[in-house]
């Protein structure tokens, strides 16, 4: 749907975006996630066909975004990271204004702008300036005029920034409803947001895509050796005889329990692995009572900030390869298949 | 593109900017009649424009500083790069806004030569005249007017800037009779007129190349063109400042001649500002 090929931006000496490569598939939420200043919205505005790249091109449903910028641009809607209203026009008056500059016509306007005031919940207030609108409020009118030519990729540049708690739910919401009719693209620099409503997540760190794949993948692929952490009642020599022996555990590790009499224990396996099934045997046999037990993965905060910290320009050639094309990603260490992925990445969080 | 238009009229009119401006042109209108044609018993209604020209200095900057300032400033403008419109219509859009409230007082001072021939004899064919060359004369300050507006997104500056571009082309008819003519004088002043154009395309484009470029070529030209023809450049300078005087032209208008040539000079000065303000907000979409 969206074919994304080395593109670069660069403000004279400053590369905001460098040799991006990516593919948007339809029928997805995808999110963008990086710090600030990471080129999330330097790379919406060239997909959008607000800003021009200094290389490499931007394809929507195969149409070049500066080639033939009017059939590209009718297929997606945009809401930048300020809403661009008038104020001094109400929503009604707003967004009859976008149908007709996108050239909706007719009845079939009348019916995208009550689509859209429905969508967004903004009936209530289509009559008021926008200007006397909360926050939330101008945000859902944003995101009711990215809707109207009914296209087929809706890019939100952080749709939550400045919003309540309350409001920053209802356009989760929002969100999720309108991935189930458009392939949505949002950035955020917020973990939780992307983990709540995204399929796919695009970590870009200094304008390069470093990482791409379901939320579970990534926390998969970073997650290194699994870790099993346990406290067993029992004495230490009859725990490490009874664990240290397990096929699969690449390390084994004693000390305090929280109780008194018993032992905190940390298994790591390597290859990654679950081994609670073997544990739990192996102590119900040496009479060793398992007081509590979980397995330690890596939270998609591990994968950000692994991925995004320091000075890392040139990320590591699986990585991005991975980046790039998702069926690699199974090759990483502790990725699943692709089918898997896109089947995990099918269902709505 | 008619979008764009109906969405600029409504916000001319929505706030205050429509009706001061055309309040302020009627009322002068008003004013002038009764002084020239009334009290004077002038049969000529073109005097009245002539004297009108004046407030254009006040009126234009206010008119079109927020067209394309106010855009930027309230981040609107992704919008009208976002949207399956080329910037050329959009432009048009905005601009055609602008020349229906630049027209309406003109529409209503239609009326004034009809009226004022109940007391007396009036050439309508002058008065007509001058009052097309009058909406010319608007039609082009404001298209400067838009231009300016492009180049920045603070609305005092445009105005500021508008109203000194105003200031000037107002009294450049003037100052060209204070220019030295010798030949000498005129490459001097000609070549720091060029040195300003470079350092405005500069300051406009920022590109170091282009403005190297332009005045490469323009000293180039002047001190090629002195050494070859040194005669030719006595008194240019005062004729150059004298056709850029948009004002000088539209006062044959006011002396009762339908000059075609100046309302191609007045056509010609709206393409080109259109134009350059095309370029100006594509120019944002690549910097």
């Amino acid at each position: 749907m969206i074919e994304i090929e080395h593109l670069t931006k660069r403000y004279g000496s400053h590369t905001a975006v460098s040799d991006l490569n990516l593919t948007i598939e339809a029928g997805q939420i995808y999110g963008f996630l990086g710090p600030n200043g990471a080129g999330k919205s330097t790379t919406m505005n060239i997909m959008t066909g607000c800003l021009a790249s200094t290389e490499g091109t931007v394809r929507i449903d195969g149409y070049d975004i500066y080639e033939e910028p009017a059939q590209a641009k009718a297929r997606i809607g945009y809401l930048p990271e300020q809403p661009p209203l008038y104020l001094d026009m109400t929503p009604l008056e707003y967004l009859a204004f976008v149908a007709k500059a996108k050239g909706v016509k007719g009845q079939d306007r009348q019916r995208q702008l009550e689509r859209a005031m429905e969508v967004t919940q903004i009936d209530g207030v289509k009559d008021r300036l926008i200007k006397n609108l909360s926050k939330g409020y101008k945000q859902r009118v944003g995101i009711a005029q990215a809707l109207l030519g009914e296209p087929r990729v809706i890019i939100l540049d952080e749709p939550t920034v400045g919003l309540d708690p309350i409001q920053i739910i209802e356009i989760r919401e929002l969100i999720q409803q309108l991935g189930r009719e458009h392939t949505v693209i949002l950035s955020s620099h917020i973990l939780s947001e992307v983990r709540a409503v995204c399929d796919r997540i695009m970590i870009i760190s200094k304008g390069r895509l470093v990482a791409s794949d379901t939320p579970d993948n990534l926390e998969k692929l970073f997650a290194g050796t699994a870790a099993l952490e346990l406290t067993v009642k029992g004495g230490e020599e009859a725990i490490r005889s009874a664990l240290g022996g397990l096929p699969g555990v690449a390390g084994l590790s004693l000390h305090d329990g929280e109780v008194e009499g018993a032992a905190g224990v940390t298994l790591e396996s390597d290859p990654p692995a679950d081994l609670s099934e073997a544990v739990f045997r192996a102590c119900a046999a040496a009479d060793l009572p398992i007081l509590r037990m979980s397995m330690r993965r890596a939270s998609l905060e591990d994968v950000f900030l692994e991925l995004t910290a320091g000075d890392t320009p040139e990320p590591a050639a699986g990585e991005l390869e991975g980046a790039e094309k998702p069926e690699e990603e199974s090759e990483l260490p502790g990725g699943d298949g692709p089918e898997q992925g896109d089947d995990e990445g099918g269902e709505r969080p | 593109m008619t979008a764009i238009y109906e969405r600029e009229l409504r916000s001319y009119f929505n706030g205050m900017t429509a009706y001061v401006f055309v309040a302020f042109l009627l009322l002068f209108a008003g004013i002038y009649a009764m002084l020239y044609n009334l009290n004077n018993g002038y049969p000529n209604f073109e005097y009245v424009l002539q004297s009108m020209t004046i407030i254009f200095l006040i009126a234009i900057p206010i008119l079109t500083m927020r067209v394309i300032a106010e855009e930027r400033r309230q981040k609107t403008d992704q919008l009208l790069y976002a949207l399956p419109v080329g910037m050329t219509r959009v432009v048009l859009g905005k601009y055609l806004a602008l020349l229906t409230v630049v027209a309406l007082p003109c529409a209503i001072m239609v009326l004034y030569p009809v009226l004022l021939s109940t007391f007396g004899a009036v050439s309508f064919r002058t008065a007509y005249g001058a009052l097309a060359g009058f909406l010319l004369l608007s039609a082009a300050l404001a298209a400067i007017g838009l231009l300016i507006s492009s180049l920045t997104e603070n609305q005092a500056v445009a105005a500021g800037l508008c109203f000194a571009v105003m200031l000037l082309l107002y009294f450049m008819g003037d100052l060209s009779s204070f220019v030295p003519s010798s030949a000498s004088a005129s490459l001097g002043a000609l070549i720091i007129a060029v040195a300003a154009l470079a350092g405005a395309v500069r300051l406009l484009t920022r590109s170091t190349p282009a403005a190297l470029a332009v005045a490469i070529v323009g000293e180039g030209g002047l001190l090629a063109g002195y050494v070859a023809a040194p005669d030719a450049f006595t008194g240019l300078f005062g004729r150059v400042m004298d056709g850029l005087s948009v004002f000088e032209r539209f006062y044959t208008f006011a002396d009762g001649v339908f000059d075609l040539s100046a309302a191609l000079y007045f056509l010609t000065i709206i393409g080109v500002c259109l134009f350059l303000s095309v370029q100006s907000m594509e120019k944002r979409r690549w910097s």
